[in-house]
């Protein structure tokens, strides 16, 4: 019997991906197309229990599943419903055993839901938990990487039913060689990678992830433009500056979109200025050169009239604005694991140092 | 040459006499229930106080809210069958998903998912299958539905294959009207098809308006063609709008902004129109408002056809103000104003009121009231007004703002530091906007670039083409001007291609009329 953090329905989901765009740190895709396919699949009354790792054995076999590819895709050529059956079939077969549970490994931005859709789907439940606690650009930046954890084998699938599977030599290899298919399968795919048993990720799970998205969703509901005070306080996090948007560069480098937004101080803060650098995701918060937070801590932009994140791809000029800042999970913290995700590997050229939330 | 410009607001219907570039006389007469009416005082007062007669007016320009009123009272809906080019993607998220029950229920929410569509880089998803399509509208017409839309992924990127399955279902049913996405909305399939799926369900209330308002032409005697205005600031005639109502939409605001940018003059500018509830801002570029880039919703609906950019905030001349609290809005005594308002001998405190004791407003019969507050609430308002206008600002670009509707004189001289401009007849700018419309033609096609075509000389090819249909609508050829060209390229295509889109904008011209 398992004990049950939360049975997810429609309403449910909706705070989830309010708070899984508060995660996503400004990147990672709106989840609002999420959200509608997995409303689809759970129809009126349908729920997803939601499962704290806790309750699985340690042979238990747990897999995560992502829309890998361009959101943007995604909001014109919608999957056929068919990948994820077919991918936890190939899964089950390379695995050799049964699924029985799936995990979210992205909990910011679009893949916040996407395994709500699975879940609905196969009649599995959902693991309380995520393998970035943000989101981040690449298949390769999850704490299980650092736990030694291959993301092979693995299996993607196209919405023409078109399906491969993955056997790789390092995590790094699995980014390159997947994202190249993604694009040829049309921009997007979806994805059933780092199959792992509950034993195997029970230090390197970031856990609760899911229950913080709801959590997250709930208080943006209830305390609107005033919801980023809150979120700081109680998640232990900080609000870096209140402002409006006075200048939005951005420039396309490969496949990225890059690029700063400036804000003028208001209230409390006036008469001071921050910059904030992204690249998908805000990666640095910086006033007067002193950085007041870089990746892999979580810089999320707040809407300070409704309290709604404001990703990157669509931050405007004039928009008055809250800076959330949210410390990172502490496993990100390790000199190791900031080689895969410190501000230097997005060639921000300064030493981490912990969001301040004194 | 004489037009009139007739605005239909939600409260009153505003008509504007103009002779050429200048504004003769104009009239406002509350609107009624069935619409005409209100346009016909409206028009018959403008007429009477311009001292011209019936026989000289050369055109009637509309801008009217009828059609999406209807929507959002989900009234005189017709059912409409939506047909997605998707197979073999697609299915995991179907048409109808996210509208209101109550909407659903009025349209139908009737579907079908047949082979087709296309990739990101206009790769086919599947091929069309004619007798597919043929299957789905049979099924759709046996459930009732009245109507047909038809969707494509990635229509925006490549429009053959929606427009061939729309000849196909015309061929075979030749009663049907029909409506293909691509016409309508922008990237973004749900709110794309959303559109289209509206447009349809107001094809026949459109016919009937349309009717209507000739019927009213008839009876004031005006023998001069009428037009609508669309939401971009250009003219549609009476056919166009039985075929595409949705384009009216958003003609209020735009009107608005346009008739406020000719009367001050100023082609470039922000406009707040400050009515009794609501202040609408919104931004004019070389006379014409900047389009909305994301989805927009409209009566609970998201969708995304060009709409004007509009911020709208809930402050205007009848927003009540709350003492204890200090906040004005957004809640309004609306129409009641001149009998609830404290100037008018009423017992509520309104933004008016505020507007009257700052010294910015002379109105009503009773003194303004005497408040401690005064200060701090004519800053609250400032702050609110800042707050939408620099919202509403693209840029750190120094623009003037343009203030017009009855509530304007809520507004101080500065707004977000910038200069407040108040053009003359400014609470008439509606229907000036609608009078002074424009005629368009718009070109969007794939052009296959060789060594005999270069990048510019296709450019230049879809320019004449857009200029052809601009005049074939009725534009002046002497008065043409390019609005915006856009181009992408294409890959993973066959060839080197180029899909390019151009809009023109030319006076309408009535010799020919």
């Amino acid at each position: 019997m398992m004990s049950v953090v939360m049975n997810v329905d429609k309403a449910a989901l909706r705070r989830i991906a309010r708070g899984g765009a508060v995660l996503g740190s400004g990147g990672g895709g709106d989840p609002h197309i999420g959200r509608l396919m997995a409303e689809q699949e759970l129809g009126e009354d349908g729920r997803v229990p939601v499962v704290p790792l806790s309750d699985l054995p340690d042979d238990a076999l747990i897999l995560p599943i992502a829309m890998m590819g361009a959101p943007h895709v995604m909001l014109e050529r919608f999957p056929s419903g068919n990948e994820i059956p077919a991918l936890v079939a190939t899964m089950e077969k390379l695995m050799g055993r049964k699924v029985s549970a799936i995990l979210c490994i992205e909990a910011g931005g679009l893949n916040s839901v996407i395994p709500f859709i699975a879940a609905a789907q196969m009649g599995l439940p959902i693991i309380d938990g995520d393998a970035m606690g943000r989101a981040f650009p690449e298949l390769q930046m999850v704490t299980f990487t650092l736990a030694g954890l291959k993301a092979t084998p693995m299996a993607m699938y196209d919405d023409k039913g078109n399906g491969a599977t993955f056997d790789t030599v390092s995590n790094q290899w699995t980014e390159r060689l997947a994202r190249v298919l993604t694009i040829e399968m049309g921009g997007a795919a979806m994805v059933g990678l780092y199959a792992v048993t509950a034993g195997e990720i029970r230090d390197c799970l970031i856990h609760g992830s899911l229950s913080l998205a709801y959590r997250i969703g709930e208080l943006i509901e209830t305390y609107g433009g005033q919801a980023t005070e809150t979120l700081a306080s109680s998640l232990g996090g900080t609000m870096l500056f209140h402002g409006r948007v006075r200048d939005v560069e951005r420039r396309l480098e490969g496949a990225f979109a890059k690029g700063s937004v400036k804000i003028e101080g208001q209230g409390d803060f006036r008469g001071r200025n921050v910059t904030l650098g992204f690249q998908n995701e805000f990666l640095s918060a910086e006033e007067d050169g002193r950085m007041l937070a870089t990746t892999p801590d979580l810089i999320t932009l707040i809407d300070a009239n409704t309290g709604a994140p404001v990703p990157t791809d669509t931050v405007k000029y004039g928009l008055s604005v809250k800076v959330l800042g949210l410390p990172c999970d502490p496993i990100w913290r390790s000199e190791e694991a900031l080689k895969l995700v410190g501000p230097r590997y997005f060639g921000i050229d300064v030493d981490y140092r912990p969001l301040d939330v004194a | 040459m004489i037009r009139i410009g007739v605005d239909v607001g939600g409260t009153n219907t505003d008509a504007a006499v103009m002779r050429g570039a200048s504004f003769v006389a104009g009239a406002k007469s509350p609107t009624t229930p069935d619409v005409t009416s209100g346009a016909k005082a409206a028009i018959e007062k403008a007429i009477a106080a311009s001292g011209l007669s019936v026989a000289e007016v050369d055109a009637v320009m509309l801008g009217t809210t009828h059609f999406v009123n209807a929507l959002v009272r989900r009234k005189d809906l017709s059912p409409t069958g939506i047909i997605r080019l998707c197979l073999p993607s697609g299915a995991s998220l179907t048409p109808f998903a996210d509208w209101p029950a109550d909407l659903v229920e009025a349209i139908g929410g009737r579907f079908r998912l047949v082979d087709g569509g296309y990739e990101m880089d206009g790769r086919e998803i599947a091929p069309l299958d004619p007798a597919q399509v043929l299957v789905a509208v049979d099924a759709l017409k046996a459930e009732g539905c009245t109507e047909i839309a038809v969707s494509a992924v990635f229509s925006t990127v490549r429009g053959d294959m929606e427009l061939e399955a729309a000849e196909l279902i015309r061929a075979a049913h030749p009663d049907l009207q029909v409506t293909v996405s691509q016409e309508i909305g922008r990237m973004g399939l749900l709110e794309r098809e959303n559109a289209a799926i509206i447009n349809s369900a107001l094809r026949p209330l459109a016919v009937e308006v349309v009717a209507a308002f000739k019927r009213m032409k008839d009876e004031l005697g005006l023998t001069c063609p009428v037009y609508f205005t669309r939401n971009d600031g250009t003219l549609i005639d009476t056919q166009e709008v039985e075929r595409l109502p949705v384009l009216t939409f958003a003609c209020g605001p735009t009107n608005s902004m346009r008739g406020a940018a000719f009367l001050s003059g100023l082609d470039n500018a922000l406009v707040v129109d400050i009515g009794g509830t609501t202040a609408d801002v919104g931004e004019v570029r070389d006379g014409f408002p900047r389009l909305a880039g994301t989805s927009v919703t409209v009566a609970d609906v998201q969708t995304n056809f060009s709409m004007p950019d509009v911020v709208s905030l809930g402050l205007g001349g009848g927003s009540m103000v709350n003492l204890e609290t200090g906040r004005i809005g957004p809640d309004s005594v609306g129409l009641n104003l001149l009998t609830e308002g404290m100037v008018f001998g009423g017992g509520t405190l309104t933004a008016s009121d505020i507007a009257v004791a700052a010294g910015r407003a002379e109105m009503g019969s009773h003194p303004a009231p005497d408040l401690p507050e005064l200060e701090a609430l004519v800053a609250e308002m400032d702050r609110m007004l800042s707050d939408v206008v620099a919202r509403s600002r693209t840029s750190a670009e120094e623009m003037p703002v343009l203030a017009v509707g009855g509530g304007s004189v809520l507004m101080g001289d500065v707004v977000d530091g910038l200069k407040v401009v108040r053009p003359a007849y400014h609470d008439l700018a509606n229907a000036v906007g609608a009078a002074i419309a424009q005629v368009s033609g718009e070109v969007s096609k794939i052009v296959q670039l060789s060594d005999g075509l270069t990048r510019e000389a296709a450019i230049e090819e879809v320019t004449r083409e857009a200029s052809d249909a601009a005049v074939a609508r009725g534009a002046d050829a002497k008065t043409l001007n390019v609005l915006s060209v856009a181009d992408v390229p294409l890959a993973y295509l066959p060839g080197n291609n180029l899909a390019i889109s151009v809009t023109v904008v030319g006076d309408l011209n009535l010799e020919n009329a």
